[in-house]
């Protein structure tokens, strides 16, 4: 063999194992990401960029618990309108500037005024910032909000860089400064976003890689593909029908938390003229529908089992779902007893589905069952921003749409339900529901939420303005040599302690 | 020649004021609230209010176009509602990307359909003939996204070739970006090889059934120089009008292409941007493809003109 061809196939070699040590982590989204200004962001895959980028006053535990990130500890005080926190000594941003209680006062109100700030209904039920000490913040509430310290486990809650979100205003979001394990280095639009290891990050040790870049790959099938071909380490979503495939491969793992979120079918109960329906005028119809659906069956048929059959906001593996109203079985002759009682022999509806292959397998499979107990689905497939204004607008019968989720239970029901609410698009109203949902926003003993919740599904359930159907699982698939991940319910990827094994 | 390009260009400009008006309705007929579209599922709506405030979407649809032909005159396509980037910023980085996927695959597709239909018109009725037909016609049949999925599994997963998407600029990594470009080049390039190959060996066909070509055969010139230097010469005049043609089905192809390789050219830009109601982008795209079609036909006229001598009499 030629010397030279030797010496330079060794040097190769080299280089690769050296790459090896310095390893730069490659995790594959399934779209790009918005703008990367926390306060102006709106995409799920801008969080899940956020995790490694900003840090937030507090995280959560993968059971939802809320533990210290950047406020150490906290406590609620005046009947529930003060919260006060202690923030955590000898963090710096990224561009070197320190975080203290100024900061937190100068990120709320930015959140609460910037004109382009998606965070306002977050953040509506403080009224005002208080700098106690350089390290302790006081907030002061309008009124007792129980959802707060989740929002501020999220966007709401993370926290930039003053000096740079000044000088940058609404433009912070193309060269983001904040405080998390990672600093920005650059991204490309649609393309990819690169974040490299931030060396002064309050809890370095824990992060084990010298750079994160992200690159949006839509397609299911091609993003596993780069997994299986090593261009990437990670990806987020995996199709539940590639499940099997991904587990097959020797060089893959997989995790999976159930999401947050839910699918379901929202009922146009009292949304303009389109709500005079029998369907949105008489619950029996809407508890005939639900009867004629096998959750299970669905799950297994679209979802190969991989998701969780569910009938209420929050999934039956979370500490809020209302273990009395377990999901129903199937029961074809129930429904059509109940269409009889209400004087139908057969009823057709229209449901409108987004026109893409997997919830329209969904709405098929649903079509399927319901015919059996007389009831006919007509499908309307509507391109995705259509379906959302139509919705908004009462422009529909029933639609099958799902929601992404809250840490908070608040947040997956009390602005679908309460009269009038932002995202109450069935147009639904009962003040008996508004009171409990809004008594269990007031207090923060979780026992006395509970109840409350619990009282208003009981109610919900009868009338069903939402009927829901599944709820889906994060999947994560990974290169086997990627250790540490822990899988969590809002689907995010944090790299604490993840560690590559050569 | 000159006063020619001149007059062409001035054709030019309402046409590119005609489709700026025709997409800019069209756009607005479009189902689907923008303001929806960008304010994210919480639909907070103070953000709804905000959104349509800044990007004038209560004002008249004649004010909106108004406001945004007059900064397209001085150069300024927007801002995208979805990134806050300028439109001609947005344009600038993708459209390179586009054109070196197009490049490639135009290369590809000469290199597989010139030959192939000179060939199968100069053996006309043989089995090569019948061979190049038949993978023309699947070439036109296969459809993209599966030939590309197929690649991917083949070269990537399998044979761990090649990387399976992604894009590196040529300036930073000339052969990263060789690699990364080639299976979706050449994906590109067969759909228009197949085109290109039919239309070759109909129009060679056309041009050794001519009497000069008898001629030359008849001189006893040898059958090579025949093909190349006679026939071949003057059937290239249809192949550059259909090449320029072409220059809309790479447009298209490469929208699809772009999708499944990952590649952030134009054709993602625009998908993503009519998805989520990015009016600006689509606006920018689309004039900036529009400019680019008119472009493409003019110089194939020119070289049309330089290629056919019996041209220049006309002007």
């Amino acid at each position: 063999m030629n010397r030279k061809f030797l010496a330079t196939l060794l040097l190769s070699v080299a280089a690769m194992t050296g790459q090896a040590f310095a390893h730069d982590l490659r995790i594959a989204l399934q779209s790009d990401a918005d703008v990367l200004d926390p306060d102006q962001s709106r995409t799920f895959v801008g969080r899940i960029v956020y995790t490694s980028l900003c840090d937030k006053l507090v995280d959560i535990t993968p059971g939802l618990k809320i533990i210290p990130q950047l406020a150490t500890e906290w406590s609620w005080g005046d009947d529930g309108k003060t919260l006060t926190m202690k923030l955590r000594e000898g963090v710096t941003f990224h561009d070197g500037e320190p975080f203290n209680a100024k900061a937190v006062a100068y990120n709320i109100n930015r959140s609460k005024t910037l004109p382009e700030s998606r965070r306002k209904s977050e953040l509506a039920s403080v009224d005002s910032t208080e700098v106690v000490g350089d390290y302790e913040i006081r907030f002061h509430l309008k009124q007792p909000d129980a959802t707060l310290m989740a929002q501020l486990a999220d966007r709401a809650g993370m926290m930039i860089a003053p000096q740079a979100a000044e000088k940058e205003g609404a433009d912070f979001g193309a060269n983001p400064v904040c405080s998390g394990p990672f600093k920005f280095k650059e991204r490309v639009a649609q393309d990819r976003i690169v974040l490299t290891k931030y060396d002064n990050y309050w809890n370095a040790d824990k992060f084990h890689f010298d750079s994160v870049t992200f690159l949006p790959i839509p397609d299911t099938t091609v993003r596993l593909a780069n997994l299986r071909s090593g261009d990437i380490d990670m990806l987020e979503r995996l199709a539940a029908t590639d499940l099997a495939a991904a587990k097959a491969d020797p060089n893959l793992k997989v995790e999976a938390a159930t999401s947050l979120g839910y699918q379901g079918i929202t009922i146009n109960t009292g949304n303009g003229e389109h709500s005079k329906t029998p369907l949105g005028e008489d619950k029996r119809l809407r508890q005939a529908l639900s009867l004629s659906i096998d959750r299970d069956a669905l799950n297994q048929v679209v979802f190969e089992g991989a998701f969780q059959a569910g009938n209420q906001s929050i999934s039956p593996s979370s500490p809020w779902y209302d273990n009395s109203n377990p999901v129903p079985a199937r029961d074809v002759e129930k429904a059509k007893a109940l269409l009889k009682e209400a004087g139908y022999d057969r009823l057709e509806i229209e449901m409108s589905v987004p026109n893409n292959p997997v919830q329209t397998q969904v709405v098929q499979v649903l079509q399927a069952m319901a015919a059996e107990a007389n009831i006919d689905i007509k499908i309307v497939s509507k391109e995705f921003a259509k379906l959302l204004s139509d919705d908004s607008s009462g422009d529909f019968m029933a639609s099958q749409i799902g929601w992404s989720g809250r840490v908070d239970p608040d947040g997956n029901i009390h602005a679908f339900v309460t009269c009038k609410a932002g995202l109450n698009d069935s147009g639904y109203c009962n003040p008996e529901v508004d009171k409990l949902l809004n008594a269990a926003r007031a207090t923060s003993d979780d026992e006395a939420r509970k109840k409350d919740y619990d009282a208003a599904n009981a109610i919900l359930l009868d009338e069903l303005p939402i009927i829901y159907l599944y709820h889906e699982k994060w999947i994560w698939a990974m290169n086997k040599k990627l250790e540490g991940f822990t899988a969590y319910p809002d689907g995010m990827i944090r790299l604490e302690n993840v560690t590559y094994a050569d | 020649m000159l006063s020619y390009i001149l007059r062409r260009l001035a054709i030019a400009i309402p046409t590119l004021i005609l489709v700026s008006m025709f997409i800019f309705t069209l756009q607005k007929i479009l189902p689907g609230d923008p303001a929806l579209a960008l304010a994210g599922e919480e639909r907070d709506a103070a953000a709804l209010e905000f959104i349509r405030e800044k990007y004038k979407l209560n004002d008249p649809i004649y004010e909106q176009y108004l406001a945004w032909a007059g900064g397209a005159l001085k150069g300024d396509l927007g801002i995208s509602l979805r990134t806050n980037q300028p439109v001609t910023e947005l344009i600038g980085q993708k459209l390179p990307v586009t054109i070196q996927l197009a490049v490639m695959a135009i290369i590809i597709a000469f290199i597989i359909g010139i030959p192939m239909g000179v060939l199968s018109a100069v053996k006309k009725g043989t089995v090569f003939d019948y061979i190049a037909n038949i993978v023309a016609l699947s070439g036109l049949s296969i459809p993209n996204f599966w030939l590309g999925i197929m690649l991917i599994l083949l070269v990537s997963v399998n044979l761990g070739w090649l990387p399976a998407s992604g894009y590196v600029s040529p300036f930073i990594d000339p052969l990263r970006s060789l690699e990364t470009m080639i299976m979706p080049a050449f994906v590109l390039g067969t759909a228009l090889a197949a085109t290109l190959m039919r239309h070759t060996r109909s129009a060679m066909l056309g041009v050794l059934r001519a009497d000069y070509v008898r001629t030359a055969r008849s001189k006893g010139l040898g059958e090579t120089v025949v093909v190349i230097k006679h026939a071949f010469r003057n059937a290239l005049l249809p192949i550059v009008t259909m090449t320029a043609l072409l220059f809309g089905e790479l447009l298209a192809g490469a929208v699809l292409t772009e999708q499944i390789f990952t590649i952030p050219g134009f054709g993602k830009l625009i998908v993503d941007a009519v998805f989520t109601r990015d009016y600006a982008v689509v606006q920018g795209v689309v004039l900036c493809t529009a400019v680019g079609y008119l472009l493409i036909n003019l110089v194939a006229d020119i070289v049309y003109f330089l290629l056919n001598p019996r041209m220049r009499s006309v002007l």
